[in-house]
């Protein structure tokens, strides 16, 4: 493996150049970024320069094959993050790869999943919406019926309420971390339409939102959400929905906890009150120290992440790293992202990687020299509404650890004196 | 003739009913759910217990379904394995080690009938009927000491349960967290 030293841009030159040809040296993308990842790397130099890569002097794979693409092989380890030894897999979570990832769109195969019941397959000849309650006409679509109405396309992200908890152990990755989000454009109808197309009586307050799943998830969502951003969601990053985000329907709520955001949507129930669901009052709500439980805690607050340098990579070479990561509220746009490399001592201001879209992943960059020296980095967000992401001592003051739930603590990331960057707070 | 009128007038009265129904509706999408359609699906109990079905279950017929449809999962008294321990954990939930049950944390009854009902048992989701339901439901109820052993439950003697933990549920507070001086440009 490169050492810091031999691969130093500033003297690097005939020695460089010498190793490179000798082929004793990594790939040259891992060379061009200095990080240590898991890319394939060249056995020899036999396609590097100057002689003819082997995949220049063949013809490749025909055209159309495979009929749905999928990533390179040599990307393979690229997938979703989920432990191996889950007492069972129809309640679990998988996660997002967030430190393999560029940009702020989560590919559709690696979303993050959280499941209650299983995935599952529904024909969507079959599906049917239902919606009734304190409306003037219950009514009922097919898919075909919700795709004639006006359609929408939006970018938004979705986090699971529970990403990270607060008790260690905490996560060696940035997706072991905080790998419950992910973030993709969305197409559908406004559930603005929807409600009007039955007419809302007065006293309707809630709308109680029901998966077909095998958990049958149930949760109350507050009128005005319904009646302002929500989504009934058909298409994700272009294509229909995958299985595990809901096909043929979900619900999406911008800016809410993942759980409400109700997956595989038969049935939308408008009530006075909500319905008091198990998810809504034993699952999730956030028991504080003195006991008391806070219910209805529907928006992810303002978050970020250095997903780059993150805890498991390995930095090469001493010199400059771009720190990239991610911020996202879903209370509106991120405004601010501030990053210090000196263990807080002092911030400075990321820049944000346009477009900077209200409850989505926004990508923030910081141009970095690292001197060879242990060193602390970290983030943090601040939204448009002026909140500033805390401190996990700040939120452990207020809430204590016995909540799952809404941790958006600033993370830092240690590198050691050896390029290896590993969770500070672990 | 006469038939041939009261056809017609019907033919008016079905196209002004569609009319208005369309009047209504801004894209006249979808069709009428009807009562029965709704009836099937509708199975929200509310935290008071309305909508909850006729029928009832006892204790001892409730301990007979939990061992044959619960127990490989809640454990044999309600202790938890694989899934969620179901007893016990009274005066823990301000402690370090809080034990979240049906007895310690949910706030209310009826919602135990719509859990099981809608989701339970895992592996045969909605394939109990409405007694063996609210059996199981007392059952949980008497491991947890908030009902009687001999004790029959149905839709009335449900709701009338108050929990233990109802209480101790607030409404969020966010943000909770503020930074005491606001050093940035913010």
């Amino acid at each position: 493996m490169a050492t810091p030293d031999d691969t130093n841009a500033a003297g690097a030159g005939p020695t460089r150049r010498h190793v490179l040809r000798s082929g004793a040296l990594v790939g040259g993308s891992v060379l061009a970024s200095g990080l240590a990842g898991t890319q394939a790397r060249a056995a020899t130099d036999e396609n590097l320069p100057p002689n003819v890569p082997e995949w220049t002097r063949t013809p490749g794979a025909p055209t159309g094959s495979p009929l749905y693409g999928t990533p390179s092989p040599f990307e393979t380890h690229v997938v979703k993050n989920i432990s191996t030894s889950l007492p069972q897999y129809l309640s679990a979570a998988s996660r997002t790869p967030l430190q393999d990832l560029d940009g702020i769109i989560t590919p559709n195969g690696l979303f993050y999943e959280r499941h209650h019941g299983g995935v599952p397959a529904i024909d969507p000849a079959q599906h049917r919406l239902m919606l009734h309650g304190l409306v003037e006409r219950p009514l009922i679509f097919t898919m075909d019926d919700l795709r004639r109405f006006p359609s929408e396309s939006r970018i938004h992200f979705l986090e699971c309420s529970g990403n990270p908890g607060y008790k260690k152990p905490y996560g060696k990755t940035a997706s072991d971390l905080v790998g419950l989000v992910s973030c993709a454009e969305w197409t559908g109808v406004s559930l603005k339409l929807v409600l009007q197309e039955a007419g809302l009586q007065p006293g309707a307050k809630w709308v109680v939102a029901e998966g077909a799943d095998a958990a049958v998830m149930t949760r109350s969502i507050p009128i005005e959400k319904c009646l302002d951003d929500a989504m009934l969601v058909y298409s994700q990053n272009g294509e229909r929905l995958r299985p595990q985000q809901g096909y043929p329907l979900r619900l999406l709520l911008p800016g809410f906890e993942g759980n409400m955001n109700v997956k595989w949507l038969r049935r939308l129930h408008v009530t006075a009150e909500p319905v008091y669901s198990r998810e809504e009052t034993s699952k999730y709500t956030d028991l504080m120290p003195d006991g008391t439980a806070r219910e209805f805690t529907f928006f992810m607050e303002t978050k970020s992440i250095i997903t780059r340098p993150s805890g498991g990579q390995r930095l090469t070479d001493q010199g400059f790293h771009e720190i990239s990561g991610l911020a996202w509220s879903g209370r509106g746009r991120i405004k601010r992202v501030e990053v210090s490399v000196d263990d807080g001592k002092s911030w400075q201001d990321a820049q944000l990687q346009d477009p900077v879209l209200t409850r989505a992943l926004t990508r923030f960059r910081f141009p970095w020299r690292w001197d060879g020296q242990p060193a602390l980095i970290q983030s943090r967000a601040v939204d448009e509404t002026g909140y500033v992401q805390p401190s996990l001592a700040e939120l452990l003051a207020v809430r204590g650890d016995n909540s799952g739930y809404h941790n958006n603590a600033i993370w830092p990331w240690r590198i050691d004196a050896d390029g290896e960057v590993s969770n500070a707070l672990a | 003739m006469r038939s041939h009128r009261i056809m017609l007038a019907s033919v008016a009265a079905i196209v002004l009913a569609g009319a208005a129904v369309r009047a209504q509706s801004p894209y006249g999408i979808g069709r009428p759910a009807t009562p029965a359609e709704i009836a099937g699906w509708n199975i929200d109990i509310g935290r008071d217990g309305s909508n909850l079905p006729p029928g009832s279950g006892s204790v001892s017929h409730g301990r007979e379904v939990y061992q044959q449809q619960c127990a490989s999962c809640h454990g044999t008294d309600g202790e938890g394995a694989v899934g969620d321990r179901l007893v016990g954990g009274q005066g823990t939930l301000a402690t370090a080690k809080p034990v979240r049950t049906v007895g310690s944390y949910w706030p209310y009854a009826p919602t135990l009938f719509d859990y099981i009902r809608r989701a339970m048992p895992q592996n045969a989701p909605q394939s109990l009927n409405d007694g063996d339901v609210y059996a199981v439901s007392a059952y949980i109820l008497n491991l947890n000491g908030l009902l009687p052993a001999d004790a029959i439950l149905d839709a009335k003697t449900l709701a009338e349960i108050k929990m233990p933990n109802r209480g101790m549920f607030v409404d969020d507070p966010r943000p909770d967290v503020h930074k005491p001086v606001c050093t940035m440009r913010c």
